[in-house]
């Protein structure tokens, strides 16, 4: 409702799973089990309100991805601090006082508390519909949905009002979380894997719209239930199965309305981008002799460590080159560096190729799977992009977890060692560092292309690009593969340095770290990826080696920098640079400085 | 000689709604054809279709003899057909001058090298279309930051990237100053007459109208109740009552005011 694609839901609804089963623990008897729930669930609403105070109130005009990003810094600091209070064991909480017992339905036992559920459900959607159409609250949210502006010049102070709508639907999610309690053990992973549904639904069922979600609610457990008892093999895949389906075939969602116009752009920025000048050029060139000269000082641990930054430099890199010049933010990017892992894999186990065939085959199955994912998404704008490339991840994701006879399942494939001659630390960072550099560079000089000029004009304006002959579907599907073959490459290197590929390669794990190093460098930038690349990736290395409680700390320095630098590192240090500077320089100047730049 | 641009029974209903019904009219090469008519008269819609943009339920549009009906915008404007935008449309992360350049690489079909500056690419070109239009000298202001008057130039010079043979203007001078949109429409129709383009334009400022066109259309609820050169259209009494108005509040108290 209030259009703010919240990550950190998931986590208030672990934090209030964890608050009920402490009160419910304390507190004895039914009252103490019902009420127990009930103030879990206030506690917490009030923790979120206060959170939307502090934090969100501040990044409302940001674009979406940056309270995306921001409420994902939440849960990450949420997860640490559920560990310090709770501990890391899953707990059992109680059954639920009057509903112990089971009813017999057609021959099977149902738990009476399931049943209870099943009634509370559609009562909680009846409320809310109330709410939101007859109440004189409903109507100023769901105008306020449409138009803040507009009614705050009707004189309703809305940040209250999206407060108190950002702590209703926290205390819906965290008495979700409490409700869970009697059936389901509480963990401190429970969030992620919760979000993920909780989106799949909202999209299926449409953004906005309360029934849908309903409805879509009840089609995804239906297809969970049912899945595992039909099609087994393929149980995880078909929920998002389903919803790439509804997507293609209704964009919106089943009882979602068009999109209204977006409020802000992508990485539009008003400062245009130029080329490196010579100066800028020769500095870079200085940082790559730097990097390449470190194995002559550092020990193998710190190169294994800099060959993964690098790694993850180039998968960045690539991220943003869709995001930001396409205009295009991929969930599920992880989807084409794991598939470049896996290719690899299967070049090395199953055809027995030598390092360099794998590394040249590799990103082919990227660039497959990001033709053929890719097709689907670019029908889609926004935030149901993301969800379907998300989705489309997922699948690939399911694919290698349950494909075990091929893929080897959770378990992995082992043994994809460099060849010889790079089996050195040393020997495959330099490897590293090459194919790295090459991409980006590649990458770059795509940007400043007349292609990378009809990419920036499809995501600048698709009124204005279709009217000067540009196909904004082909031009973003092109931009796609780009940046899901460069993305194989970086799934190349990373399965040879690590020796393994795991169908995590493919999680939402590694697609959200890429969209925290490209809004963490700067989305506005040209270069900034790859700053945000090497701080973050050595940010989160050193605190895993350094505290236990590196989420915790990693979460509020992604925080810290939502709120601090919007425009991420590169962003703000280019900020400095133009408030030094006279405001406009004369053309002429700046006309030299591009020609010395070509 | 086939005209220019050949509209024959143009039709289109939203819904319930019938926007559009009926309408034909041809434009020749060189001549400026202007279409007014109240709000919600089925200009923008009349337009669009012209454009790509709707497709028409019934009825035929044809460029110099071809069928364009139901074209996508994109093909429509490789046949040569330009078009600004009521509310701008430009690429607010580019340049002035980066703007002209990607139409001009559209035009050139060169949107697909990958492997060359495109700030580089048909420079003069871009310079020659800014001049025209009076912009040189922002050519490297960003254009996010350009006032809405430039905007329309802007958008103006983009239009004529593509050397069109037929542009299309809907209400070029929407949110200028007076002075701005005698500029503008004068720099249209000395363009559109040196080089024979074909303009047809929306518009609310009847000075811009009955100065620049060289006939005018009165479309309303969806039909053309009227077309002919200015002066007819202006004296038409259909037309005075349902958008010129009588003049009534002018002329009465001048009526008075001889009486007094």
């Amino acid at each position: 409702m209030t259009r703010i694609v919240n990550f950190a839901h998931g986590a208030f609804y672990m934090v209030g799973a964890y608050l009920a089963f402490t009160l419910t623990e304390r507190l004895a008897g039914t009252w103490g089990f019902w009420g127990g729930i009930l103030i879990a669930a206030a506690v917490v609403a009030v923790l979120g309100a206060l959170l939307e105070i502090v934090l969100l109130r501040r990044i409302y005009r940001a674009p979406e991805l940056f309270q995306l990003l921001a409420t994902f810094g939440v849960t990450l600091m949420v997860q640490d601090i559920v560990v310090l209070i709770w501990g890391p064991e899953d707990l059992m909480g109680r059954r639920a006082p009057g509903f112990r017992g089971a009813v017999e339905i057609m021959g099977q036992l149902v738990p009476a508390y399931d049943l209870l559920l099943i009634v509370l459900g559609p009562t909680v959607l009846g409320l809310l519909w109330l709410l939101f159409h007859r109440t004189r609250w409903g109507v100023l949210v769901r105008a306020a949905t449409q138009d803040r502006d507009m009614v705050a010049a009707l004189g309703v102070n809305q940040k209250w009002l999206f407060t108190s709508v950002f702590a209703l639907g926290v205390f819906l999610a965290a008495l979700g979380g409490a409700l869970q309690i009697p059936r389901d053990a509480v963990s401190h992973s429970m969030d992620l894997r919760i979000i993920v549904d909780v989106f799949v639904v909202v999209v299926i069922g449409g953004l906005g719209s309360v029934t849908g979600a309903f409805l879509a609610a009840i089609i995804v457990s239906e297809l969970n239930a049912f899945g595992i008892l039909i099609f087994p093999k393929i149980s995880l895949v078909l929920v998002f199965l389903v919803m790439a389906v509804v997507l293609v075939i209704r964009p919106y969602g089943l009882f979602g309305k068009a999109e209204g116009a977006q409020r802000t752009s992508l990485g539009l920025s008003i400062r245009p981008w130029r080329p490196f000048t010579q100066a800028e050029r020769i500095a870079v060139g200085a940082g790559v002799l730097v990097a390449a000269s470190l194995p002559l000082f550092l020990g193998n641990y710190a190169l294994t460590v800099g060959s993964e930054i690098l790694v993850f430099v180039l998968f960045a890199a690539s991220l943003h080159f869709m995001m930001t010049v396409g205009g295009l933010a991929s969930f599920g990017h992880a989807a084409y560096f794991g598939l470049g892992a896996y290719g690899a894999a299967f070049m090395v186990k199953l055809f027995g190729a030598p390092m360099e065939v794998a590394l040249l085959m590799g990103p082919l199955m990227g660039l497959v799977g990001a033709v053929l994912f890719g097709w689907f998404c670019v029908r889609l704008s926004g935030v149901y992009f993301a969800m379907l490339t998300l989705a489309f991840a997922q699948i690939a994701w399911s694919i290698a977890f349950q494909w075990v006879e091929v893929t080897g399942g959770d378990n992995g494939m082992l043994g994809i060692w460099p060849a010889s001659w790079a089996s050195k630390p040393a020997a495959f960072f330099w490897l590293v560092l090459g194919v790295v550099t090459v991409g980006v560079c590649i990458l770059r000089v795509l940007v400043f292309s007349p292609f990378g000029f009809a990419l920036r004009a499809a995501r600048d304006s698709t009124l204005r690009s279709e009217a000067i002959g540009i196909d904004r579907r082909n031009v973003q599907w092109a931009a796609f593969i780009v940046a899901g073959t460069f993305a194989g490459i970086a799934g190349v290197l990373f399965a040879f340095l690590k020796g393994s590929v795991f169908p995590d390669n493919l999680g939402i794990p590694i697609s959200v770290d890429g969209l925290v190093m490209v809004l963490l460098g700067g989305i506005e930038t040209v270069s900034g990826a790859v700053v945000g690349a090497v701080v973050y990736k050595a940010l989160a290395i050193w605190l895993m080696s350094q505290t236990e409680m590196s989420k915790l700390i990693l979460g509020a320095v992604v925080v810290l920098l939502v709120v601090a630098f919007p425009k991420g590192i590169v962003g703000f240090l280019e900020d400095l640079r133009h408030r030094r500077r006279p405001a406009s320089p004369p053309a002429g100047f700046k006309a030299a400085k591009v020609e010395a730049a070509e | 000689m086939t005209p220019l641009l050949q509209v024959e029974n143009l039709d289109k209903s939203y819904g319930g709604v019938h926007a559009v019904r009926g309408v034909s009219f041809s434009l020749t090469a060189g001549r400026i054809l202007a279409l007014i008519g109240p709000n919600g008269a089925g200009k923008s819609t009349c337009f669009n279709m012209l454009n790509g943009q709707i497709k028409p339920n019934a009825g035929t549009i044809r460029l110099n003899g071809a069928d364009i009906t139901g074209l996508p915008p994109r093909t429509v404007w490789r046949r040569g057909v330009g078009r600004t935008f009521q509310i701008t449309a430009t690429f607010a992360s580019m340049t002035v001058r980066e703007n002209v350049q990607v139409a001009l690489l559209s035009f050139h079909s060169k949107l697909a090298s990958v492997f060359r500056y495109a700030g580089a690419a048909y420079r003069d070109e871009a310079e020659r279309l800014l001049a025209l239009v009076g912009m040189e000298a922002q050519a490297e202001r960003p254009c996010g930051e350009l006032a809405y008057g430039d905007l329309k130039r802007l958008e103006l010079a983009i239009a004529l990237a593509n050397q069109p043979k037929l542009l299309l203007m809907d209400e070029p001078t929407a949110g200028m100053a007076p002075k701005e949109r005698v500029d503008l429409m004068r720099l249209t129709a000395g363009i559109a007459r040196d080089t024979g383009i074909g303009v047809l334009f929306t518009e609310h400022d009847m000075d811009v109208v009955f100065e620049h066109s060289d006939s005018v259309m009165v479309l309303n609820r969806g039909e053309l109740i009227a077309t002919g050169t200015p002066e007819e259209v202006r004296r038409d009494p259909q037309v005075r009552a349902i958008y010129l108005g009588e003049g009534l509040l002018y002329d009465a108290k001048h009526r008075e005011g001889s009486a007094a």
